[in-house]
């Protein structure tokens, strides 16, 4: 499924490597941004100014990205808005990263039936349509800025649970494991101690598939107006709120998206050139 | 065969009703009632209504109910829309929404077939290349942004098709909001075919039939096609997802009154009732349609079935 995927592995890990330091460096400029640009720049997220609505972009004022329809500085509600994308993406696969680690490990160990029938429900779940019962529970439950991040977390655990599954299966007739066992570690120990530190490097290279995944969920229920609420903000909404003032600001529209889609793309690069690192041998 | 099949379909129910249960639940323990307005009623009034929709009643009766509905097809009143059952409004957008969903799949799977084809086959060219940055690009952005820009570009500077549903003829304001479903759905299935063609072109029984002197057509067309096309199958569960998720983004950018914008106006307004059919009756969609993948699967793959 990657890139490289039809190069020989050593091509495969050098090209790999390479993506990988450039996505990580300029997902760490945009974090910077997002973190730092608000301090540095004189003109805040919330401050509205009708004489200078739908301002173009432009040096004067510092108004970088123009203002929106109540003439706030679209500039720094970009920098929001990456920041609580970011945020999100974080938390969220966080959650599913605890759930899915926990959940895979338990199935892997402790095998037989209980694996069986954990892993049914897992592929029994795969196929829901999860969107629509995050958007319920939007509707349900006012439209709680933290109630997002457990939930997205809560959707994206599967393909983790799986994989994790996968590596633990193959960990656990290893002599170290045997060793701990024949010294008295109870199987709760066994997991924890033992078993999750090996899963290390496949679950770094799952958790960073995730995250796109956790992006994409929260720009679109903000973007459908169920997210993240005025005034603040996320690249979802501001691309909703371009998309209502398109003819008169087009850049409303195009800057936001054009950030968003930059976040996505380093972060699905960054996954995909760290499988091939991880595991170059690996085919496709 | 049977069994396999018997096993399934028995499967799919826990599953369908256990969706059913989690999204009842969700609606129903949600802070305040569906008809807490600022004005307060008179608790008579306020006692009729209860009684009129059933809120009276416990929470497994009401389930029980809801169950009893659903095995008719009635998925309850709505809400907000006054007058009309949430199985009318989803009857009344669902034929627009169908015809979205099925010409977005018919082209997600044949543009998406061949361009991991071709790439495929001239792995390691330009269009290789091309073709594997273009899907990247697919996958990486999302519809939402996708669909407002082709408006931008094609109706608002280029002015060649219509903005919105009211302008326009039915195959022309029809064109962009397919294409605009289908792109992220065709960059997946092109990388996965690109993939498994990669990996059956270096198999074996290629390579016979390649000493065996047959051209690489007929190769592809009697040896590589089928084994390559079976991971594609397992991945129209969730492409059948994806675009169901697609299209309530879709409709909502392109003013297409299918059964995605009742979902969003329902969600925007509160009304409890509709979003929960709809949500119920796309799960039962989902879970339908990904039985019978399952069951093509089995069919056509007998490895399968011994699991």
């Amino acid at each position: 499924m990657s890139m490289f995927s039809s190069l020989s592995p050593v091509a495969r890990y050098i090209r790999a490597s390479r993506m990988v330091a450039v996505c990580v460096l300029l997902l760490l400029l945009v974090a910077l941004a997002a973190l730092a640009g608000p301090l540095l720049n004189p003109n805040d997220y919330i401050t509205t100014d009708f004489a200078n609505r739908f301002g173009q972009p432009t040096m004067t004022n510092l108004h970088f990205f123009g203002t929106d329809e109540l003439g706030r500085d679209l500039f720094s509600r970009t920098l929001l808005g990456a920041q609580v994308t970011l945020f999100v993406a974080v938390i969220a696969s966080v959650v599913s990263l605890g759930i899915g680690v926990i959940y895979g490990a338990a199935a892997g160990f402790i095998g037989g039936k209980v694996d069986a029938i954990m892993m049914r429900a897992v592929d029994a779940l795969y196929a829901l349509p999860f969107v629509f019962l995050v958007i319920l529970l939007m509707v349900a439950f006012e439209r709680n800025f933290l109630l997002i991040f457990v939930a997205i977390g809560a959707i994206n655990w599967l393909d983790m649970a799986r994989i994790v599954r996968g590596q633990t299966i193959s960990l656990k007739h290893r002599e170290f494991v045997d060793a701990a066992r024949l010294i008295g570690v109870s199987t709760p120990g066994i997991i924890f101690r033992h078993i999750m530190p090996n899963l290390f490097g496949v679950v770094v290279v799952y958790m960073t598939l995730t995250i796109p995944q956790a992006i994409l969920v929260e720009s679109f229920l903000s973007f459908l107006g169920l997210g993240v609420q005025e005034p603040q903000t996320s690249l979802g909404a501001l691309v909703s709120n371009g998309v209502s003032h398109m003819e008169r600001a087009p850049w409303l529209l195009i800057i936001p998206a054009s950030v968003l889609a930059f976040i996505l793309f380093c972060f699905n690069f960054l996954g995909d050139g760290l499988r091939d690192v991880v595991d170059p041998k690996k085919k496709a | 065969m049977l069994r396999y099949a018997t096993l399934r379909i028995l499967g799919a129910i826990p599953t369908l009703l256990l969706v059913i249960a989690i999204a009842f639940l969700m609606v129903h323990s949600a802070p305040g009632g569906p008809f807490d307005r600022e004005r307060v009623l008179a608790p008579e009034v306020e006692r009729n209504i209860e009684r009129a929709y059933h809120l009276d009643e416990s929470l497994p009766e009401q389930f029980s109910r809801y169950l009893q509905g659903l095995l008719h097809g009635d998925l309850g009143p709505s809400y907000r829309y006054r007058d009309y059952t949430v199985a009318e409004l989803i009857g009344g957008a669902l034929p627009l929404s169908i015809r979205l969903g099925a010409l977005a799949m018919a082209l997600a799977l044949v543009a998406g077939v061949s361009a991991g084809m071709v790439a495929a086959l001239r792995k390691n060219t330009i269009i290789d290349r091309l073709v594997t940055g273009i899907a990247m690009i697919g996958i990486s952005v999302p519809v939402f942004v996708i669909a407002p820009l082709m408006v931008l570009v094609f109706a608002v500077f280029l002015n060649w098709l219509p903005a919105s549903w009211t302008g326009g003829n039915a195959a022309n304001r029809m064109l962009m909001p397919v294409i605009a479903l289908a792109l992220p759905q065709i960059a997946y299935i092109a990388r996965l075919t690109r993939a498994s063609m990669i990996n059956v072109m270096n198999s074996d029984f290629v390579r016979t039939a390649r000493a065996q002197g047959l051209s690489t057509i007929s190769i592809v067309r009697y040896h590589a096609i089928k084994p390559a096309m079976l991971p594609l199958l397992s991945y129209m569960g969730p492409a059948i997802a994806g675009v169901l998720t697609g299209s309530v983004v879709v409709e909502e950018v392109f003013g297409i009154p299918g059964v995605g914008q009742f979902f969003i106006r329902g969600a925007l307004n509160r009304d409890y009732t509709l979003v929960l059919g709809i949500t119920v009756f796309y799960a039962t969609l989902v879970i339908f349609l990904n039985l019978i993948v399952d069951l093509l699967y089995g069919f056509l793959d007998p490895r399968i079935r011994g699991r």
